[in-house]
């Protein structure tokens, strides 16, 4: 069985290699292909769960060598896999949401002359993130980790014609690598601590650590997971990277990819429990994104950046459930397990609205299209009650769980935190709203664009359809799934631990809050985009509207904090180069050919002359001699 | 007369011979100023010879005999090669070597 | 001789005195004469007068056999070598006095002055107020003396002077030899050759003028007063080593036959026009005077001519002989 852990990240690896060096042969059915491979991989994914079902809860690691990496004495990495209750969540839920989106793209990429480099992306995606989630050490991780962070910026700027698509996937490339440097000193510091960045020998040797340096390598681990999660300060990448296909956007940056962050703080819990600073630093940044990416998704009429925002805020969830410690590290894998099939079922229908839409992404233009495409509208509305936690949809019982959780942080620590997470919810409720009223209700907005081609909105092709339809039905059961006798929480509880922590009050408690919470957001975004007709064109808003739209001023942030000054040493050090060191190394340059060539009219090519050199020459040997001589 | 007086005689005609190596132009001149230089060395030497009452210095003049004669055979062919093709014997017309 | 009688002490005999400053005179006049002498040819046999003032000098130092060798081998054999090159070369050519490399000759003047200064001053620095003489180094004989040395210490030497010399004369034949690409032209292909280009077939004209020159750089010339160039073989043309006299006979030739025509009283307008000034013969190839324009070009020049004509006279010194 253990062989089969390879073989899953082999699958779409042997994909992305047969597409890109296949060449045009591949082109009639190089997508189908890479669909037949992505779902290989999960029918390896199932064969393995069975097989993990079929053990104690204690005996569910299975841990294989595959070959020795790079063996050099006191360094030594081996490319060896780790499948546990944790993995083999993620190994489920990306190849199963991979094979969906993949099967999705052949309706949605049908004509794209480039579908086959597609898909060989796609495939190279599902391998990195598979090896990602199954690497028993923290270097083969980082291996994964840039390999999405490759396949990311290869997908988002897919379309690298458009110069938009090109900036977005460098602007993601680099603050990606801001992170990965995190990850990168984060393994240093832990070889240095401990000799080693194997799983088993870091977490076994976390307790003999001193704080100090837990708190380090943890902080160095959030920078990495802010980085490739979307978090603030990192934040700033994900809503360009919209600019990919949709597909794309669904996939990697809603479902799976952006959620390693999650992945890596939980994979690391055996580091972050013991460094309670760090977990706050992890729960401060949680809690802040919540907000952040919530106000953003209120203000935008692109669809999908709206969706973006959505999806930071959700992660903020995430990340904060997993800086809850044990109380929350369940939950947060449990609401990530959702968000994954809900907001790859949304960006999917955003995706099938663009599709017939001609590729219109302002909401505003929309309107009333739940008559035009019906099964878009039906699993866009799964995802919606999904999402903003209406019972029982799965939202409502991972979101639910984690709100419950921050409030059994305890303190004034816990009070905040979940206050931060109602309101959350409440915007949540307000945006999503927003979203679906101006997208499938009201008046019909839409517009012939500049050519004169109006819209016609038509329901996608089955392709597309039918993973939204399976997508939308996980986002209704899985939740209750999860939560029914606390499956989802026995089952990850091996590996991450539990504890109940000190609620204040009751889940129902809870439950009611959140409930009313949301309640409130759908009302007031009713009173606002489902009474009275949209403006096609925005108003003007109130600062704070403004700002959001701009994503709460964060490139003028990074700009002014950190390109402005970057611009100006590099113009320093430019000026100093161009002046001071090529000016020095010119200058003499120039004397010396300068010398040069003076001293070249010496050489005229009239022997006499040169006699008359020698001639001196002597002279002045004979001269120094008598000199010498005479003393 | 002090025998040192061929000394000067020697250094006399040595520089007359440099200094019209560095003047003249026609290579056969400039050739047998550089023959009068070998000469003026060889008085040198024989003057040394007596000077010091050995025959060393006579020897190390017959040598000088010798080799001025087989670079004059040799000098004088490149001469009139060179005549040959430039139909000139000019020294200064013979100034390609530069830059 | 003179250095046999020479005693081991600081000075020599008084005969040997006057030899020596006699013979130095000479050897420095030489040699300067060689430096300053325009020609060539000049400048070689100064330069064998100063080689023989020096041979002389050698044997009175009691170097017997180096100052023979020096006759015999420099002298005789390799001056003889300048001279033929000289000859090839063209025995009247002259350097031009003219310098052409700037601040060459200041320089040269000055260099040699240093050098010369410097190397009187180291000699008369040195102490050299005692000589040893070779009276014993040649008690058997000079040519023995060197002999005995040359063939026991300085054999090897001797020998790579052998090779020396071989290469040396090797190289010569070497540097002058002209590799033949094809077989020499016979007398007969030659003529046939000359008949088929058509361009002279006739032998060439002789040089001389009316039988007034029997001299071969003196071009014949054409009933025109022409030179024909033919005349006049073609080293010398490609030394520019042409005397064109054409002038002169012409001119010379106008005044017999005004002389004639003063004795029979003939009328002036019967007389012939004074041949002009001509452009001076350029070596090599040069063009005749165009025909079609010559008795313009002749009438103009007359009265210039008439006024010169003194001068003209006075300036061909050379033609008085013949004359």
């Amino acid at each position: 069985m253990n062989s089969l852990i390879p073989l899953l990240v082999a699958a779409p690896l042997a994909g992305a290699a047969l597409l890109l060096l296949g060449g045009r042969a591949l082109d009639r059915f190089g997508h189908w292909l890479a669909t037949g491979l992505a779902a290989l991989s999960f029918g390896f994914g199932l064969v393995l769960f069975s097989d993990l079902l079929g053990r104690d809860a204690e005996h569910r690691t299975v841990t294989t060598r595959l070959f020795s990496w790079v063996p050099v004495n006191g360094f030594q990495a081996d490319v060896s896999f780790r499948l546990d209750q944790l993995s083999m969540t993620f190994v489920l839920l990306i190849t199963g949401v991979g094979t969906l989106i993949h099967l999705y793209s052949v309706g949605y990429m049908a004509y794209d002359e480039r579908r086959r480099r597609f898909f060989a992306y796609l495939n190279l995606f599902l391998a990195a993130m598979l090896l990602l989630v199954v690497a028993d050490n923290y270097l083969l991780l980082y291996f994964g980790w840039e390999g999405v962070g490759l396949a990311s910026y290869l997908l988002i700027g897919f379309w690298q014609h458009k110069p938009s698509a090109a900036t977005a996937a460098k602007k993601a490339f680099i603050v990606n690598r801001v992170g990965d440097l995190g990850l990168s000193i984060a393994i240093m510091l832990m070889f240095a601590e401990f000799g080693s960045f194997a799983f088993g020998p870091v977490f076994g040797g976390a307790s003999g650590a001193s704080e100090g340096k837990l708190t380090a390598i943890g902080l160095m681990l959030l920078l990495a997971a802010c980085g490739k999660s979307a978090q603030v300060p990192l934040q700033s990448w994900l809503g360009d990277a919209m600019e990919g296909p949709t597909p794309v956007s669904a996939l990697i940056h809603a479902a799976t990819m952006v959620t390693a962050g999650v992945y890596l703080i939980i994979r690391s819990s055996a580091i972050f429990d013991l460094a309670p600073d760090a977990q706050t630093a992890v729960v401060v940044v949680g809690a802040v994104t919540l907000l952040f990416g919530a106000v953003v998704g209120c203000a935008k009429d692109d669809i999908k950046k709206a969706l973006a925002g959505s999806t930071m805020s959700q992660i903020g969830y995430m990340v904060m459930a997993a800086g809850l410690g044990p109380i929350g590290y369940a939950f947060a894998i449990m609401h990530l397990v959702t968000h994954g099939f809900f907001k790859a079922g949304l960006f999917l229908g955003a995706g099938s609205v663009m599709h017939g839409m001609n590729d219109e992404v302002d909401m505003r233009r929309y309107g009333g299209l739940r008559k035009y495409m019906p099964w878009t509208y039906r699993t866009f509305a799964v995802g919606y009650l999904a999402i903003i936690g209406v019972p029982p949809l799965s939202g409502f019982f991972s979101k639910d769980k984690i709100i419950e959780a921050a409030f059994a942080k305890g303190g004034t620590e816990g009070w905040i935190l979940g206050l931060c997470a109602l309101v959350g919810a409440a915007v949540t409720a307000f945006y999503m709203t927003r979203v679906m009223l101006l997208t499938f209700f009201g008046e019909k907005r839409w517009q012939p664009d500049a050519q004169g081609n109006a819209p016609h909105p038509h329901e996608s092709p089955s392709t597309m359809t039918v993973p939204m339809v399976l997508l939308a039905l996980g986002s209704a059961c899985a939740g209750g799934i999860f939560a029914y006798h606390d499956a989802f929480l026995k089952w990850l509880e091996p590996v991450t631990g539990h504890s109940e922590g000190n609620p204040p009050f009751g889940s129902w408690t809870v439950s009611g809050l959140t409930t009313a919470c949301m309640l409130a957001g759908v009302g007031v975004s009713y009173l606002m985009y489902g009474r009275s007709p949209v403006p096609v064109v925005p108003p003007v808003g109130s600062p704070l509207t403004r700002a959001a739209r701009r994503d709460l001023l964060q490139d003028d942030f990074n700009h002014a904090v950190l390109v402005r000054p970057g611009s100006a040493l590099t113009a320093t050090l430019v000026f100093f180069d161009s002046r001071g060191l090529d000016g020095f190394v010119n200058g003499l340059a120039a004397t010396i050919g300068g010398l040069s060539s003076r001293m070249r009219r010496v050489q005229n090519g009239f022997v006499r002359s040169y006699a008359l050199s020698m001639f001196g020459g002597t002279l002045l040997l004979v001269a120094s001699t008598l000199l010498v001589r005479s003393f | 007369m002090n025998p040192v007086n061929y000394l000067y005689l020697s250094a006399l005609l040595f520089t007359i011979g440099a200094s019209g190596v560095l003047i003249r132009r026609n290579a056969i001149v400039l050739f047998m100023c550089v023959e009068l230089m070998l000469n003026a060395s060889n008085l040198a030497l024989v003057t040394f010879s007596r000077l010091h009452g050995t025959l060393d210095g006579q020897i190390i003049a017959f040598f000088t005999m010798v080799v001025a004669a087989a670079e004059v055979v040799v000098g004088l062919a490149i001469i009139v090669s060179i005549f040959r093709t430039r139909h000139s014997a000019s020294v200064d017309d013979s100034n390609l070597m530069k830059l | 001789m003179i250095a046999h009688l020479a005693a081991a002490s600081g000075t020599t005999s008084t005969g040997e005195a006057v030899q020596f400053w006699v013979l130095a005179v000479v050897a420095v006049g030489g040699a300067l004469g060689m430096l300053l002498m325009r020609k060539a040819v000049h400048s070689a046999l100064c330069l064998a007068a100063t080689m023989m003032a020096l041979a002389v000098c050698y044997m009175a130092q009691g170097a017997v056999f180096l100052g023979v060798v020096q006759i015999v081998v420099y002298t005789g054999a390799i001056m003889m070598l300048f001279l033929f090159v000289v000859m090839l070369v063209g025995v009247t050519s002259e350097d031009s006095l003219k310098e052409q490399l700037k601040g060459q000759r200041f320089a040269a003047v000055l260099c040699g002055l240093g050098f010369g200064v410097l190397l009187i001053a180291g000699i008369a620095n040195a102490r050299l107020d005692h000589f040893t003489g070779l009276s014993e180094a040649n008690a058997e004989g000079n040519v023995p003396g060197l002999a005995r040395l040359i063939f026991t210490r300085y054999v090897w030497a001797f020998e790579v002077t052998g090779a020396l010399l071989i290469t040396a004369a090797i190289g010569a034949m070497v540097l002058t030899h002209r590799e033949r690409v094809k077989a020499p032209k016979t007398q007969r292909e030659l003529a046939e050759q000359r008949v088929r280009d058509n361009l002279q077939v006739p032998p060439l004209p002789a040089p001389g003028v009316y039988a007034r020159h029997n001299a071969v750089d003196v071009p014949a010339l054409l009933p025109d007063g022409t030179v024909a160039e033919d005349s006049v073989m073609a080293t010398l043309r490609a030394r520019g080593q042409v005397r064109d006299v054409s002038q002169a006979m012409l001119r010379r030739m106008a005044e017999l036959e005004n002389s004639t025509a003063d004795w029979l009283g003939r009328p002036s307008s019967e007389r012939p026009a004074v041949t002009g000034v001509r452009k001076p013969l350029e070596p090599a190839g040069a063009n005749h005077v165009n025909h079609t324009n010559h008795t313009n070009h002749t009438n103009h020049a007359n009265h210039v001519n008439h006024t010169n004509h003194t001068n003209h006279t006075n300036h061909d010194g050379d033609e008085e002989g013949v004359r």
